[in-house]
Formats: structure tokens, C-alpha cells, sequence
């Protein structure tokens, strides 16, 4: 068995609704006195891309998916109900309404808190995504085994 | 008497034992923490985090809406 006092998350979704658990999973975990590392992978990447809505990419194709998932903690939209930004909007004005922490705070909050945050060395590459697109405090790429390493020490292990 | 009072009112989860967790980091062992919140989920989860951080939940009391904690800190 794992140790409890670690927690793995995998974040493979660049979502709003799937961003806040992670987020507050994470940094509540890691107040809770628990070691706490998040590997980013795929579209949870564009959870740490830089809110300065920046294309990022190496060629046209890269550049194109950029565009249409432009990323930024800030620019997350929901998975379903978006309508044509309007639900995206209305839920970020209902969370705001109700004092609940924005994505960058909370991802402050989990850098501040020494929450380890890994992104995946493929998803870059094929995103064509360097570090400088990237938060603060993000550590250098690794792959797949790294994360599994990381898991079978974890007593807590989430895919989100 | 609590040793430092953290105003929680008003935040919404995770913030409360977010910032519960810098407060107390900021005091010393056996000091007491006292902590004030609205969240009503407040009550499970500074029981839940007490447990976890092996501080003591030295009291849990509401009044008119408002929640009050006191937190001693372990050591």
C-alpha cells in the first residue's frame, strides 16, 4: 500500500470543471500536511499555460489547436453547457457572486503550499510548448514512467 | 483566549483551511487558532483537517449563521 500522506494526480483536462477539483483537491490536500504532486498531461497542461493568451505552437496545425483551446488558467470553459460562451460566463459570474477563488489564485495557492507541479515531456513536444509558456513554479517535464513511480509511493492517486 | 483569530466569513472551499494552514504555520505549538467562518461545510472539514494535521479541534460552536473554531496547534 501507499503511503497516505501522498497524493498523485493525474490532470488530463483543461476544463473549468475539471481545473477546480484538481485545483482545490490539491491544495487542500497539501494544507492537510499531505505531499501532494500533479502531473499535467494533454489538455491539463493549458491549466499552467501563462493567462497572457499567447498562441503557442511550432507550425500551423499546433498553432491552429492553440487557438481554438487558447488555455490560461483564466480562459478555462466549461465541458458541457457552453453556449456559445454564455454558460462559461454565467458560471464564472455564479462563482464570483459566491466568493469562490479563481483558478490562478488557487493554483498560487497550491505553488505556495509546495504542491509539485509536472508537466508531461510528450504533451509539450507535440504542442510545441516551452517552459517560458508556462506558470511559475512549474517543474521540468517527465514522462510516463516518472508518474507511475510516483503513484505506486501514493496512498491517494486521482485521474481527473 | 485564542492566540490569533483568522476572519474566514464569507470564503468558500478550499479557502478556510487554506488559509487555517498559513495561519497556524504562523504560530507556535500548543497556541490556539481561533477561526471564523460561514461556510457551513466548514464544520465537517475543520474536523476532517484537525485529524489530518494531528491538531486539536479544541471547540466547534454557531451562532446566528456564523461558525467559530478553535484549533489548538499540535506539538
Amino acid at each position: 500500500m501507499g503511503d497516505p500522506n501522498k497524493v498523485t494526480i493525474i490532470a488530463c483536462s483543461g476544463d473549468l470543471d475539471k481545473a477546480y477539483p484538481i485545483l482545490i483537491l490539491a491544495s487542500t490536500a497539501a494544507a492537510s500536511g499531505k505531499e501532494v504532486t500533479i502531473f499535467f498531461s494533454f489538455w491539463g497542461l493549458f491549466i499552467l499555460k501563462k493567462n497572457d493568451g499567447k498562441l503557442i505552437g511550432k507550425d500551423w496545425m499546433t498553432k491552429m489547436l492553440s487557438f481554438i483551446h487558447r488555455g490560461g488558467s483564466d480562459r478555462l470553459k466549461l465541458s458541457q453547457y457552453r453556449m456559445g460562451g454564455m454558460g462559461t460566463w454565467m458560471m464564472n459570474q455564479v462563482f464570483r457572486k459566491n466568493k469562490v477563488a479563481k483558478l490562478s489564485e488557487l493554483l498560487d495557492m497550491c505553488r505556495e503550499l509546495g504542491v509539485r507541479m509536472i508537466p508531461c515531456q510528450m504533451t509539450m513536444d507535440a504542442f510545441g510548448m516551452t517552459m517560458n509558456d508556462l506558470v511559475e513554479g512549474v517543474e521540468q517535464p517527465v514522462g510516463a514512467a516518472t508518474a507511475i513511480e510516483y503513484a505506486s509511493e501514493s496512498g491517494i492517486n486521482w485521474f481527473i | 483566549m485564542a492566540d490569533m483569530t483568522l476572519d474566514a466569513r464569507g470564503l468558500q472551499c478550499p479557502m478556510p483551511v487554506v488559509k487555517a494552514k498559513r495561519a497556524i504555520d504562523s504560530l507556535q505549538p500548543g497556541q490556539i487558532l481561533e477561526i471564523l467562518a460561514t461556510d457551513p461545510g466548514s464544520k465537517a472539514d475543520f474536523a476532517a483537517w484537525s485529524r489530518s494535521t494531528g491538531n486539536e479541534l479544541v471547540s466547534a460552536t454557531e451562532s446566528g449563521g456564523v461558525f467559530r473554531y478553535e484549533v489548538r496547534k499540535k506539538g
